[in-house]
């Protein structure tokens, strides 16, 4: 037999890493037989539904309950005073804040959770909350995060006055929650205070929801007779889930049993823990029976965790040739009534110090005041790692806006300021170790494939005839895989994560992570990873997570931690396993280790052709013939800590037409380049693509959560919330390079958020070069039609 | 997102129907849902009573009877894009209905719903002011039949009477040198119009012997651009007069401010709309 191509035939049927595998996932959720959350039905399971706030600051007088508990089929109506005994009327946040369970004597947003009624069925319910009379006395209302710490401003957190030392650092002003600083202040403004060049821009990355086709839910059911509570919950981090739960609720985290069932997206949204999942773990405890409580899609945009909110000033000192010398950047970032943010607990604004980008500047300074409104809490990534697109957005804007006053065309200044290749691993001045990265590369392919120049002549000659194009550019670097323990933890809890293999007696895989898809095809290319580090086809592996009971504990997918994270303890584990599978291979060809190699799916006695043992005929030896002393099966876990983050990186360039009677903009050309470094699954890496620049289009040119002054939030039903479909969702062109993270077992640095990340830039920098030849440096998201419009107004380039 | 109580009853007559809504106080037509559930759920309409007119014969299709079009008021917004008839007759109404909504929306939701619930934001109101049609209506005295012009009143507000039910829309089958067009911007699909425009001219050669130009959702109800007309009417339509045109349209409009924009943008789209619908149905009559 021709040895070569069996072993790419017996390399072939393993469906390993790189294959383009088709997902697991698919067949029950193309067929319409997903589980999620509001799929569980448990016997005696009744309904929860919330009475929530008209207004967005006020304080409550009363609550009269007596009607709603006289509807039939009405159970119970819980308050604040209800919660209070237990001490659950208010719960820690992840970002060492705290929040109202159910509204305690104040309300502090609108839609804010005040009461929760729990009947028969949904209808009784929502029949019953209009029963629920709440006499409110309105307050004045904080709106703007700009007037936050002022001297007129009312004071929000009534609980919080006096308490100046906050979680993060000492508070300014009743309504001030951080400050957070890093790099050098003093060194940097020396150099901007010296500088041949600067260049300064404000912008606001405006409020946005992440927006999951599967709102927010939960089945609380406590089984008083053994004393167990089981929560079936739409969560992205169960493990953590758990462990809140336990601590809130006083029974021991082995009592608590929380189950990730199918999602329906998390983008962010998922993350944290919110009233309702509380107020429903109470009432199934108050009575005994499994309490199911769903957002609607009203109260999931409205209520549970936005994202952005920043608003940010760019500044850059260069010298004439554009060269960086210094960044500094200052962003008030407005967190809402609650500090709810989703980030590790020693970077209160996420890795926003990931803000120097892809460039080699040799000193930065970074400013964050995050200050109390009165609107919904969060601040969450929404497919992102934490806070890293408002990173990645204000350095290319800025770097734009250097290249305009400079007069140097923006694909030249980035080439002129990239880390270059040679410099790897490269420590930022805001102290970030790029592991890895070919930036040059990627924007000259990306160039060469759209025909750069072309596109600039084009653009001259449609300019001279009044019309509006624009060519976006962005060159941009995220940082993933949260994180190293040393700096990463959530609640003291460190950001590993884990999983365990076990290889059956017949050769076949169970393995179960810490991670949780919803979405992301773990199913599919955590079993091609194991595939290939085992020699056991994908397709006799079986993969399991979301059970806190079966699963080792993990932190969680968010952040595209799961391949940099999960990925990297899934090698790991398969190669202890694969350790010992060497030597019992020793053992039953009797031989020495040192006398085997790998090949494919076997060891093989060097030299000696035909000795050989598959990984099969080892899995069943290691249950019937181990070597002495050696345990008998075949299994191993590992919690992996990763060394460092990963840092994909990627060139995307965007044309855009707009009509000038109306502000419609085409987006005629979309171009992205993603290296993630190891590609496991090339359709998957695709289909991540598709949908993260789908959702950067989305928050770029539409997506919105306008508040008025009263606090009311005036766009939050899929009528006004801009959710793409096919019709009006672009055409994207992808392509990618590969640049291995050095420090990941496999190489991979994790795909599914440098898309989003990456393209929202990309179209602000495509208008704004629109109407870059009219001095407009800088123009704030979303793009639409209305906006763009009266930009055109504002420019004089109306027809009439 | 639930609605409060309500009753239902599945009508077997346009009498039973008309009898049931003089039964019961506050009750309400049921035809494809598509605006009056959605505010039932919201709970920003109570119908303690609904009459759903789903099941009555004669009030479904699409006919032809020399020069009109009689089109049942149940006929489905997908049902009037597949019909032979109107494709070839009032295609004006096919490309309409193609942009009212979504497809999950058009298959369930009727012409007549959206002319009768008197929404500023629907499709066809416009539509129906541009063709000129007619409406036929049953009520406790029996038929009568309105022209589209003036039927709309106002916001939610139409000549229709206590206990009325639109039964049929007659519209005029095209004829030669008859153009149409219909222009309707919105922010994405399943949006109602930031501004829409319909158009019917009628040609003697190059110049425009008639025209009617409706207008959606830029002021309280549909409305004709009637002083646009009025510049247009007996005159060769070249830039300088679209101009005047336009004026004439961003006067006309009253539209409500909301996340779609301001009266400025509004009106002025209302305008562009209404240019581009002139050009267009300018060009099809030559066809």
């Amino acid at each position: 037999m021709d040895t070569v191509a069996d072993k790419q035939k017996r390399e072939d049927s393993l469906n390993g890493v790189g294959c383009s595998r088709k997902r697991k996932e698919d067949a029950r959720f193309i067929q319409g037989k997903g589980n999620y959350t509001d799929d569980i039905k448990m016997p005696g399971m009744l309904f929860a539904d919330m009475v929530r706030s008209p207004y967005a600051h006020a304080r409550i007088i009363s609550i009269n309950t007596e009607k709603a508990l006289a509807l039939p089929g009405v159970h119970a109506v819980l308050t604040a005073a209800d919660l209070k005994p237990l001490n659950l009327h208010w719960m820690p946040t992840l970002a060492g804040d705290v929040q109202a369970v159910l509204a305690d004597e104040k309300v502090h947003f609108q839609y804010q959770e005040v009461a929760l009624v729990v009947a028969d069925d949904r209808y009784i319910a929502a029949d019953a909350i209009d029963l629920v009379e709440v006499e409110y006395e309105e307050l004045p209302v904080l709106v703007d995060p700009h007037k936050a710490m002022t001297a007129e401003a009312p004071i929000l957190r009534e609980d919080l006055v006096g308490k100046m030392e906050g979680a993060h650092s000492t508070r300014k002003h009743d309504n001030h929650i951080f400050n957070w600083q890093a790099g050098e202040k003093d060194a940097t403004d020396r150099v901007f205070d010296a500088a041949e060049v600067t260049v300064s821009q404000d912008m606001v990355y405006h409020r946005v929801h992440p927006c999951p086709l599967e709102t927010c839910g939960c089945v609380a059911s406590m089984d008083k007779i053994n004393g167990k509570l089981t929560v079936y919950l739409t969560s992205q981090a169960p493990h953590v889930v758990r462990t809140v739960v336990s601590m809130l609720s006083g029974l021991p985290e082995s009592s608590v049993r929380i189950v990730s069932p199918d999602i329906g997206g998390g983008f962010g949204n998922k993350v944290g823990i919110y009233p309702g999942y509380v107020a429903s773990i109470v009432a199934s405890i108050v009575l005994g029976v499994p309490v199911k409580w769903v957002e609607d899609r009203m109260e999931n945009i409205s209520t549970t965790a936005f994202a952005r909110d920043y608003h940010m000033r760019g500044e850059l000192a260069a010298d004439s040739n554009g060269i960086i010398k210094a960044l500094r950047v200052n962003v008030l970032a407005d967190h809402g009534a609650f500090d709810s943010c989703a980030d590790p607990s020693k970077f209160p604004a996420g890795f926003m110090h990931i803000c120097t980008g892809s460039y080699d500047i040799p000193v930065a300074h970074l400013n964050v005041d995050g200050v109390y409104t009165n609107k919904a809490p969060g601040g969450v990534s929404y497919r992102c790692s934490f806070r890293v697109t408002e990173a990645v957005y204000v350095i290319e804007r800025t770097m734009d806006v250097l290249a305009q006053k400079l007069g140097i065309d923006k694909a030249e200044i980035r080439r002129r300021n990239f880390v270059k290749k040679e410099q790897f691993p490269y420590t930022t001045c805001l102290g970030f170790e790029l592991d890895s990265g070919d930036y040059h590369t990627a924007l000259e392919k990306v160039l060469d494939a759209v025909d750069y120049k072309g596109l600039r002549r084009e653009q001259e000659e449609k300019r001279a005839n009044g019309e509006l194009m624009g060519i976006g550019l962005v060159t941009f670097t995220e940082v993933v895989g949260a994180g190293p323990s040393k700096s990463c933890d959530i609640l003291g809890v460190g950001m590993f994560d884990s999983a365990e293999i076990r290889v059956h007696p017949t050769g076949s895989v169970m393995a179960r992570m810490g991670t949780i898809t919803q979405g992301q095809g773990h199913q599919t290319t955590y079993a091609q990873i194991i595939a290939s580090e085992l020699g056991i086809t994908s397709d006799e592996i079986a993969i399991e997570e979301g059970d806190t009971d079966t699963s080792p504990y993990g932190l969680g997918t968010y952040g595209s931690r799961s391949t940099p994270v999960g990925g990297a303890a899934t090698a790991v584990a398969a190669r202890k396993i694969k350790a010992k599978a060497k030597k019992i291979a020793a053992h039953l060809l009797e031989v020495s280790e040192d006398d085997l190699e790998w090949e494919v799916d076997r060891f093989k006695v060097k030299g000696v052709p035909g000795q050989e043992k598959t990984m099969k005929d080892i899995a069943w030896a290691a249950y019937n013939n181990v070597p002495e002393g050696m345990e008998p099966g075949l299994e191993a876990v590992d919690y992996y800590d990763p060394p460092n983050f990963t840092f994909p990186f990627g060139a995307y360039l965007c044309v855009v037409d707009i009509d000038k009677d109306t502000g419609v903009t085409d987006i005629r050309r979309f171009y992205a380049l993603d290296d993630c470094g190891t590609r496991i699954n090339p359709m998957i890496i695709d289909g991540q693509i598709h949908g993260g620049l789908t959702e950067g289009y989305a928050v770029a040119m539409g997506q919105e959560m306008p508040y008025d002054e009263e606090g009311n939030l005036l766009g939050n039903t899929l009528m006004d919330y801009f959710l793409p479909t096919f019709v009006e969702t672009p055409k994207w062109e992808t392509d990618y390079t590969v640049t291995p993270s050095p420090h990941h077992p496999i190489g991979a640095k994790g795909v599914a958020e440098s898309p989003h990340v990456g393209s929202i830039p990309t179209f602000t920098s495509a208008m704004v070069d629109a109407f870059a030849h009219l001095d407009v440096t800088h123009m704030d998201m979303p793009h639409n039609a209305y906006r763009v419009w009266k930009q055109i107004k504002a420019l004089g380039l109306l027809d009439n | 997102m639930i609605p409060s109580c309500f009753e239902y009853h599945k009508a077997t007559s346009i009498a039973d129907a008309i009898a049931k809504l003089q039964d019961n106080e506050d009750a309400k037509l049921l035809a494809g849902g598509h605006s009056l559930l959605p505010m039932m759920k919201l709970r920003f309409s109570e119908a303690p009573y609904l009459v759903d007119i789903n099941g009555i014969e004669g009030l479904k299709g699409i006919s032809i009877d020399g020069d009109t079009i009689t089109i049942g008021a149940m006929t489905t917004e997908s049902e009037l894009i597949r019909s032979d008839i109107l494709q070839q007759y009032c295609p004006l109404l096919v490309e309409a209905a193609k942009l009212v909504a979504d497809p999950q929306v058009r298959n369930k939701g009727t012409i007549g719903g959206d002319v009768a619930h008197g929404d500023p934001g629907n499709d066809h109101p416009a539509v129906m002011l541009a063709l000129d049609a007619q409406l036929v209506i049953h009520g406790p005295d029996g038929e009568r039949m309105i022209p589209a012009n003036g039927f709309f009143l106002g916001t939610y507000w139409t000549a229709l009477e206590e206990y009325e039910i639109l039964v049929a829309i007659k519209v005029p089958a095209l004829t030669s040198g008859t153009g149409h067009g219909y222009h309707k911007l919105k922010r994405k699909t399943g949006d109602y119009a930031v501004a829409g425009s319909a158009v019917v001219v009628e040609m003697n050669g190059d110049v425009v012997r008639d025209i009617r130009i409706g207008l959606t959702n830029v002021a309280p109800m549909a409305i004709r651009a009637e002083a646009a007309e009025d510049l247009i009417r007996g005159k060769r339509v070249d830039d300088v007069l679209l101009k005047a045109v336009e004026k004439a349209i961003v006067a006309a409009c009253d539209p409500a401010v909301d996340l779609r924009g301001d009266e400025e943008y509004k009106s002025h789209m209302a305008a562009i709309m209404a240019r581009r619908s002139i050009i267009q149905a300018i060009e099809n009559a030559k066809e």
